[in-house]
């Protein structure tokens, strides 16, 4: 005899106790802390901050933690708890030209004024399992040295000196917010910017990297790449002048693109733009090359129909909040809607046996 | 209580979604953009649905949730826990005490009041998506009304199937102006959509919101000859006997046994309670 | 003597520097078919893009004289009265007849989607209506429920004709109707149109590089160079004592192959 399924209420609270155990694991091992997670597995902290477009690393942290390493599961948490944060009043725009840099590349020139920095990066280790890591080793040290130089100017201001990159001109409209009021299609470059910068890491890397095989090709080099800690500063308006609110690490890259140019205007190479939260270099580039691809129409390029030219395409599915979100619905109770597709199926079927049938006889 | 806003949401987020409703009431059937924010819960499992209710609820009201006809499903419970846990309001599984029904897939069987509002889940508010893919192009086909393309989709569909093939989700055109998705609602839910309540309709992830006003005509589309028909299985409700509900189709034992039972559970429960008994009920007469 | 149906004014369309079609003025009566030709980059796909309302002009006027507002600047009029037009009173056959058909719908869709746009709520008349244009455009009745990618080129085309003027269009907008296909299944499609304008009494202008094309339906007949008109008159008399040197030129080259 059936009786109707009760009881989802119960299974929920069970399912979460469940989880929590599991979450600890083994409890003979002993258990992460959030600052060893902030610590040592800095880089997923950054790639959370970075999508979840919340810059602390404590929390971060946490959400990692509590996500059992899901990051996607961790920017969600951040993501969510964002929602419920007042918005108190705007920054300054960061400066990045006064970044004090970890690490500063350009693959467009040898030397420049300020000098090249490698910094932390894994580009030149040897991809092979270290396994003394496996064991409690001690800590590494590296060697400092004072820095000599105070400010790094930026390769594209070399370049635009000399009138040989396209010139981006500053203006005083703010703006719009892509957490405030809602995406609409043209979405022009600041919401776009804005989408790529929290856009999902994988995402954005597969769409740049189809430029690159040729989809929408741009020709890109990267300019300059940095990371490093940048001041941020807010105008109190009781005070009259901006104060600084604190630090952050970003990074930055710009890409000097394939040249536009005409017998009447000179040619001259375009840009890409990526700014992300933290050390995020692979989401950085990948995010220039996205946004200089989306240029296409303001430059006067042609559209080849390729998705990393497509606005509404990239932007629309970018955010891998609304994308897990939607895909895993589908794991939600359907049967309302199965039910009516079974009994329009076999209203169908049932039509087409009568049909079969008058036919024979 | 907790230590959240009531509701969840700050006031001035609720501020911007109640404008959004506002407009969508003003102009019935039509997708009002609005500034959708992270929930705690996934994009696609109600988010939208739940900052409507956020917006619309007051400390006095009762609040129900429903997934597929039923209180208990676990995503309905889950959203359920969360206003209790962030408003502290009343919750009913009981459609007559509650004031916002927040619900995924069904209407109510019984009729609701002047004094209710049905919040529905919305995870694709437009109808036109899946014949033609840009917003841009959409938009512009709703603002010059230019519909004859969703009538393209059902003629292919009579000439192929020899039926209108789509039963649920199925397009309606409201006040004589904007075709709207109803959300995937069967069609034999359709019919309930002009009623005393008010009905708005959140879409959380695509940052639409959208309204029926009480009393407002909603047609479902349909050719002449082919007009719409809200059918469903033909057969009585196995537990309460009811015959005039939509019904979920339960599979009992390995041989392919199977019996109906109304989704709407409040309204099976209480069926069974005024003595109607089905087939297959469980309950002893009493006089027996 | 009969208004003109449309009326085309100093139409002008500037890109950038560059002049894609300049001071053109012409008038089509009722039933009249109108030859736009020229070689490629003469303007005269912009011309006609002008006049059909794909591109804005800069300048000019182009009146058509509605059935129930009179004479109206379709260059004034709102969207929604455009686009109704173009459903309506207009037609549009593309060159390549994938940019005028819906290609995942069948035959039979293609043909009603004119109709249903206009309000047609009756499947069977709708049906019906399609089944009697695909016969008028020669493609068997049992092809209806088929899509036009399982169709050849001369099909597709003649589907695109069928889908255009089954609402009884006024004025028909042709952009190189016979482009691309092979010369017997053009010479086929140049007959249907033919029998087809003069059934139906269709004011049509078509642009075309194909002499013959226009020799056959156009009474009338413009040359284009580099965006300007540089002859016009009724075609047996353009074609048969050309004055302006480029005409003269493109009707020997034609003679010589």
């Amino acid at each position: 005899m059936y009786v109707a399924v009760k009881g989802g209420e119960r299974a929920i609270d069970n399912a979460h106790e469940w989880l929590a155990e599991e979450r600890r694991g083994d409890t003979d091992i002993a258990e992460l802390s959030i600052a060893q997670i902030r610590e040592q597995l800095a880089l997923a902290v950054n790639r959370v901050m970075a999508e979840g477009s919340l810059y602390d690393p404590d929390l971060a942290a946490l959400a990692i933690k509590q996500s059992r390493g899901d990051l996607i599961e961790a920017i969600f948490l951040i993501r969510a708890y964002r929602t419920t944060l007042p918005r108190i009043g705007h920054s300054k725009p960061i400066e990045t030209s006064d970044m004090a840099c970890d690490r500063r590349i350009s693959a467009t020139f040898k030397d420049l004024p300020g000098g090249q920095i490698l910094g932390p990066t894994f580009d030149y280790t040897h991809r092979l399992l270290d396994f003394k890591l496996a064991a409690e080793g001690k800590a590494p040290v590296a060697q400092t040295r004072e820095t000599d130089v105070d400010r790094m100017p930026r390769v594209t201001d070399f370049l635009n000196q000399d009138g040989l990159i396209q010139t981006e001109t500053p203006t005083d409209t703010s703006p719009p917010d892509l957490t405030r009021q809602p995406m609409q299609f043209p979405a022009g470059r600041p919401l776009r910017l804005q989408n790529l910068t929290r856009g999902d890491e994988g995402f954005v890397l597969s769409i740049a990297y189809s430029t690159q095989r040729g989809y929408a090709r741009n020709h890109p080099f990267v300019g300059e790449l940095r990371i490093g800690r940048v001041v941020v500063e807010m105008d109190i308006p009781a005070l009259g002048f901006a104060v600084d609110i604190g630090e952050i690490t970003v990074t930055e890259c710009e890409t000097v693109n394939q040249f536009t140019g005409s017998k009447t205007e000179p040619a001259q190479f375009t840009r890409g733009y990526g700014l992300v939260f933290g050390q995020t270099e692979r989401k950085a580039i990948s995010m220039a090359l996205v946004d200089r691809a989306l240029r296409w129409e303001e430059l006067g390029e042609d559209n080849m129909g390729a998705p990393a030219q497509d606005e509404e395409f990239v932007l629309a599915h970018s955010d891998n909040i609304q994308a897990t979100g939607f895909l895993e619905h589908i794991k939600l109770p359907h049967y309302v809607d199965f039910q009516s597709e079974l009994e329009l199926v076999r209203k169908l079927r049932r039509e087409t046996a009568d049909a079969t049938k008058e036919a024979a006889e | 209580m907790s230590d959240y806003n009531f509701a969840y949401l700050d006031e001035q987020t609720k501020r911007m979604i109640r404008r959004a409703i506002l407009k969508g009431v003003a102009i019935p059937g039509y997708q009002v953009p609005f500034a959708s924010r992270e929930m705690p819960m996934p994009y696609g499992w109600g988010t939208g649905g739940v900052q409507v209710s956020a917006a619309c609820l007051t400390p006095e009201d009762t609040f129900k949730v429903i997934d597929q006809g039923a209180d208990d499903t676990t995503n309905a419970v889950s959203i359920r826990k969360f206003f209790e846990f962030t408003a502290g309001v009343a919750v009913t599984e009981h459609t007559g005490e509650a004031t916002v029904i927040q619900t995924r897939h069904r209407i109510p069987e019984e009729p609701l009041r002047e004094d209710q509002i049905l919040v529905y889940q919305v995870p694709i508010p437009e109808p036109l998506r899946f014949l033609e893919p840009r917003e841009t192009e959409t938009r512009k086909m709703h603002a010059l009304e230019e519909y004859g393309l969703m009538h393209v989709k059902l003629y292919e569909d009579i000439s192929r199937h020899g039926n209108i093939a789509t039963s649920y989700a199925y397009p309606v055109k409201v006040e004589g102006r904007y075709v709207m998705d109803p959300s995937p609602i069967p069609k034999f839910d359709n019919p309930k959509l002009e009623m005393a309540a008010i009905q708005l309709f959140g879409a959380g992830r695509e940052q639409r919101i959208y309204a029926i006003p009480p009393y407002t005509q909603v047609i479902s589309l349909d050719f002449e000859d082919y007009p719409f028909d809200p059918s469903k299985a033909d057969h009585p409700c196995d537990l309460c006997g009811a015959e005039h509900t939509y019904l979920d189709e339960v599979i009992i034992d390995d041989a392919g046994g199977r019996m109906f039972v109304c989704s709407d559970t409040d309204y099976c429960a209480g069926r069974q309670a005024d003595g109607h008994r089905g087939r297959l009920s469980p309950i002893q007469e009493a006089a027996e | 003597m009969t208004n003109p149906l449309f009326s085309v004014r100093d139409v002008a369309k500037y890109y950038g520097g560059r002049i894609g079609c300049a001071d053109v003025s012409f008038d089509l009566y009722p039933g009249e078919v109108m030859g736009i030709v020229g070689e490629s980059g003469s303007g005269k796909s912009t011309l006609l893009n002008c006049l059909a309302g794909h591109l804005t002009p800069d300048a000019g006027q182009i009146l058509f004289d509605t059935r129930t507002g009179g004479v109206r600047d379709t260059r004034e009029m709102s969207e929604p009265e455009r686009r109704m037009l173009s459903r309506t009173d207009w037609a549009f056959v593309h060159q390549h007849a994938r940019d005028g058909l819906r290609m995942s719908v069948s035959a039979g869709g293609n043909v009603g989607e004119r109709l249903m746009a206009v309000g047609a709520r009756r499947y069977d008349t709708i049906r019906a209506q399609a089944i009697d244009w695909l016969g008028r455009v020669e493609i068997d009745e049992s092809r209806i429920d088929d899509r036009p990618t399982a169709f050849s080129g001369g099909m597709q085309q003649r589907l695109q004709i069928a889908r255009n003027l089954v609402t009884g269009p006024r004025l028909v907008f042709m952009d190189e109707p016979t482009g691309g296909l092979d010369v017997s299944v053009q010479a086929r499609l140049l007959d249907l149109l033919r029998s087809l304008v003069r059934e139906m009494g269709l004011s049509a202008i078509i642009v075309t590089h194909d002499l013959a094309v226009v020799r056959l339906l156009a009474d009338r007949l413009m040359v284009m160079k580099s965006g300007y008109v540089v002859e016009a008159g009724l075609t047996d008399q353009v074609l048969d004592d050309p004055q302006h040197a480029y005409t003269q030129l493109l009707v020997s080259s034609v003679l010589q192959v």
